[in-house]
């Protein structure tokens, strides 16, 4: 029985490859590229049914050669597989499919295609796939001997917004590449066009990018606003917080790799409440045992928690190793989404962003609209008075603590599926939450978010003209004006401190 | 945030520090000392942890044969912590408190700056086994990893061919610190003598531990849009590197339109990514693990039985790489030069290291240059391949001879090819 299927299968892959030239198929596995490549195209002209699955298998490296080993490809050769795969795909019946294979075209233009794209621009039907086509038809008859066609072409490409095309077009507005005057006039015009239309996308881009980098700084210092902000804490060791969510995190996928190796894309739902309440728990520890002895003294406090801090890093190397764990971005967290030519929005990055909203929705529903909420707003406003109307301060305090210990928990989730988790993760973030929550002003989260949105931005938009290194040292330097100038930060909490 | 790490790193070194003084063991007469100096946290563990592994696995191969001139080799293990002064203070140690025979060790060039003053004090003897800039030929250092004709010029070179993209534009992207920084500068000497022009070369630089890749790409991606073939070389060290391959691939740059080039990533770095998205770009180094040889072969079974016997994290799936090979290479030169001075005397060993000769798991003899301290090695330029190992698409005909000095740098033609003796 398994014979026969066998030799069906050998039957039916020997009549798939049949009917293009079997020396052909050998010349693919010549030392060459050259050589392949004359194959590869040999193999596309013959626009035989057989040759679009040839060339997928010696894409996938699939396909063996005389040797009886699979055939490895180099770049040169793979894309050239790739623009013989969309040429061969560009008639077939999905619409997703040709949109796929004009997309690929597009970014190997030559002349010689041009009546191949005029033939499918007169058959195609639907209207984005038509949109691009007739965009890639006008590269292809750029260099058309007739002076109309040229000028349609160029004309056309006003409507483009692939930052290639920006580059095309200048070249076309040299009297060198284009004798006539009106054609160059034309190029030109649309060329302001592609740029303007570029720089607006890359705005896009930069501001995306601060989001980003705004919803991670916000991530990391919520946690801090309320411990620090709220309560007055100088807690060093929530950089170790945040490490503690992270490794969390990767603790669930372990579980998840080992149990239920199905559903492994879910851990990080599952790792968001884990984090949140493991992390909470090292507070309420952290509390209880250290931190409540010095409340009122901020300089013992940061010298605690920074030992604490040492305490957590070096139990984390000894549990976890002193490498960095791995974690795997779940499958629908990885790649991203094209909102225009050139400006590709990672989703795991969509998804912080998102993450963050929701955790701040969350801090910011808890401390106004609920009781606890109120209490810890009433002992941060007046722990003696609030005392004397029955607000059990001690309680309270943990309780905050906790909450702060957990929303950094949370923001290690978020951070395992960016950065690198490592046992002193921690440290790269606590200089920036600091900065976040000191520059938003001391004891408010809205402070937090503009803090956090006005640095994201700043730094994306720095970055963008001076490079990294430049970007950071500018943002510090930033805010050691702007604090001597302004010591409370952006808001300034109202309200009588006891302790002050 | 650098003097705090300081602070920590060093009150964690005296802790450990005293622990090990409690606890070492009487110090035998029959073995010979030596040291490994491999970061085994921060930023740079992902890189060294498995050299330190190497190192031992390979000190355990010796003994087992016997071990030098008769005697066992004890392994001292310390962790500079990927903290550049730390490196030089375990340094010293090894040499002047457990009077190691030779130190294998460092990876970044700024550590390797870092120790060298100590080693040309105390007269002791460094293995380095990475590739890294040249421009240096110290009396008490063996380089075993490659110099940049070894690696950087090849590896350009075949981005400029026809195979490579015939590539016209380049992006210099690198960590910021002496290796990235040197090496670009001799690249931009080379580029400019094939006739590329300033305004198609762009620098950029990110710090260590550097994460958030996003405007690095964006920038690559304006580049490369304004005509004419661009490609990138990467000099990113560390563990930057899995989130900057993260948002290469979440942002959908593909090695078809540009390619990149990395001098210090290979099995090992790849291992936390999913390689998949990364298919095709490239990596340049003197060995890899998919070459197919008897000695690579066997070489790979070592480490395999290695790390199961020693129980290291994802025992099943570990990998080889250049700079193991180069340690390997190394150690075992080290042993043959031990054993052609009879003495493990440093000056001794040094005059015995000129023209010794291995048969590595490159499949190719390497050999310890007569005068320069190098290697001749074999160059391969391979591609990523979906499960993370490389598939070798270009390669020299033999070894190479190192140029410690590159001809791109204006003056070296005038340095000589080897490390001044003169005596203090």
């Amino acid at each position: 029985m398994r014979h026969i299927f066998v030799t069906i299968l050998v039957a039916l892959s020997f009549s798939a490859f049949a009917a293009v030239d079997a020396r052909l198929i050998n010349q693919l596995a010549a030392e060459d590229s050259d050589e392949i490549i004359v194959a590869i195209q040999k193999i596309v002209r013959s626009a035989d049914p057989a040759a679009a699955n040839i060339l997928q298998s010696l894409a996938d490296g699939n396909l063996n050669g005389p040797d009886g080993q699979p055939i490895t490809v180099n770049n040169r050769v793979r894309r050239e597989i790739d623009g013989g795969l969309a040429v061969l795909k560009l008639f077939d019946p999905s619409a997703v499919v040709r949109m796929k294979s004009v997309k690929e075209i597009s970014t190997n233009v030559d002349a010689s295609m041009a009546p191949m794209l005029r033939k499918a621009l007169e058959q195609e039907a639907e209207p984005k796939v038509k949109a691009l086509l007739s965009e890639v038809y006008a590269l292809a008859s750029l260099k058309d001997p007739d002076k109309a066609v040229r000028l349609a072409a160029v004309t056309a490409l006003a409507t483009s917004a692939d930052p290639n095309n920006k580059s095309v077009l200048l070249e076309m507005t040299k009297p060198a590449n284009e004798s006539e005057v009106t054609v160059r006039m034309a190029a030109f015009q649309s060329y302001l066009q592609v740029k303007q239309r570029q720089t607006t996308a890359e705005n896009v881009g930069r501001v995306f990018s601060g989001l980003s980098l705004a919803s991670i700084l916000l991530l990391a210092a919520m946690g801090l606003a309320i411990t620090y902000g709220v309560m007055g804490v100088i807690n060093m060791a929530h950089g170790e917080l945040l490490m503690i969510g992270a490794y969390a995190t990767f603790g669930v996928q372990s579980l998840f790799r080992a149990y239920f190796p199905a559903q492994i894309d879910w851990y990080v739902p599952v790792a968001i409440p884990v984090a949140f309440l493991v992390a909470a728990a090292v507070g309420v520890v952290l509390e209880r045992t250290v931190i409540r002895w010095l409340y009122g003294r901020p300089l013992e406090t940061l010298l605690a928690t920074w030992g604490l801090s040492l305490i957590l890093i070096q139990a984390a190397r000894v549990i976890f190793g002193a490498q960095n764990v791995e974690l795997a971005n779940p499958v629908w967290m990885t790649g991203g989404v094209e909102i225009m030519p050139g400006i590709v929005l990672p989703l795991n990055r969509i998804f912080i962003i998102g993450f963050s909203l929701f955790v701040l929705t969350l801090v910011w529903v808890l401390m106004n609209k609920t009781r606890l909420g109120m209490f810890v707003r009433a002992v941060t406003q007046n722990r003696g008075m609030a005392g004397c109307v029955g607000v059990p301060t001690a309680r309270i305090d943990t309780v905050a603590f906790a909450l702060g210990a957990g929303i950094a928990g949370l923001g290690g989730v978020a951070l395992s599926q960016i950065a690198n988790v490592g046992p002193d993760m921690g440290q790269g973030y606590i200089v920036d939450s600091f900065m976040v929550v000191v520059l938003g002003g001391v004891g408010q989260l809205a402070g937090a978010v503009w803090a956090a949105l006005g640095l994201g931005v700043a730094t994306k938009f720095i970055e963008a003209g001076a490079g990294a290194v430049v970007a950071k040292i500018l943002v510090l330097v930033f805010i050691i004006i702007f604090i001597q100038k302004r010591p409370q930060g952006l808001f300034a909490l109202k309200g009588r401190f006891v302790e002050s | 945030m650098h003097r705090r790490n300081f602070i920590q790193a060093t009150a964690i070194s005296i802790a450990l520090a005293t622990a090990g003084l409690s606890s070492l063991p009487a110090v035998a007469a029959d073995t010979i000392k030596v040291g490994i100096l491999h970061s085994l946290s921060g930023t740079m563990a992902i890189s060294e942890t498995a050299l330190k592994e190497t190192a031992l696995m390979t000190i355990d191969e010796i003994n087992k044969a016997g071990g030098v001139l008769g005697k066992k080799l004890e392994p001292v293990v310390v962790d500079p912590a990927s903290n550049w002064p730390l490196f030089a203070e375990k340094a010293r140690g090894l040499l002047s408190q457990d009077k190691v025979a030779v130190v294998f060790g460092c990876w970044t060039s700024v550590s390797r700056k870092s120790v060298n003053p100590v080693f040309k004090e105390l007269n002791g003897l460094l293995f380095y086994p990475v590739q890294y800039e040249g421009e240096e030929l110290e009396k008490n250092v063996f380089y075993t990893g490659a110099a940049p004709n070894q690696q950087a010029i090849p590896a350009t070179e075949y981005l400029m061919s026809k195979d490579g993209g015939s590539a016209k534009r380049f992006v210099l992207l690198g960590t910021d610190y002496v290796y990235p920084r040197t090496t670009n500068k001799i690249l931009r000497a080379f580029l400019k003598s094939k006739g590329v022009a300033e305004t198609d070369i762009m620098e950029e630089y990110t710090p260590f531990g550097h994460s958030d890749y996003q405007t690095i790409i964006a920038k690559i991606k304006k580049f490369a849009a304004e005509g004419k073939k661009t490609a990138v070389i990467s000099t990113i060290n560390g563990d930057s590197n899995v989130p900057f391959y993260k948002e290469l691939g979440n942002a959908g740059l593909k090695a078809t339109d540009v390619p990149v080039v990395a001098f210090s990533v290979g099995e090992e770095e790849l291992r936390g990514v999913d390689t998949k998205p990364l298919l095709g770009h490239l990596a340049s180094w003197n060995y890899f693990m998919s070459l197919k040889n008897g000695e690579n072969d066997k070489f790979i079974k070592m480490y395999k039985d290695w790390a199961v016997k020693q129980k290291l994290p994802n025992a099943d799936k570990v990998v080889t790489n250049d700079p193991m090979e180069a340690t390997y290479i190394g150690i075992h030169m080290w042993k043959q030069a031990v054993e052609k001075a009879k003495t493990t005397e440093v000056d001794k060993v040094i005059a015995a290291m000129g023209g010794q000769t291995f048969k590595a798991p490159s499949g190719f003899v390497a050999k310890m240059d007569e005068k320069n301290h190098h290697l001749h090695k074999p160059v391969f330029i391979g591609e990523v391949k979906a499960d993370g190992q490389f598939n070798v698409v270009w390669k020299t005909k033999g070894p190479v001879k190192a140029a410690p000095w590159s001809p791109y740098i204006a003056g070296n033609d005038k340095k000589k090819d080897e490390p001044e003796m003169a005596t203090k």
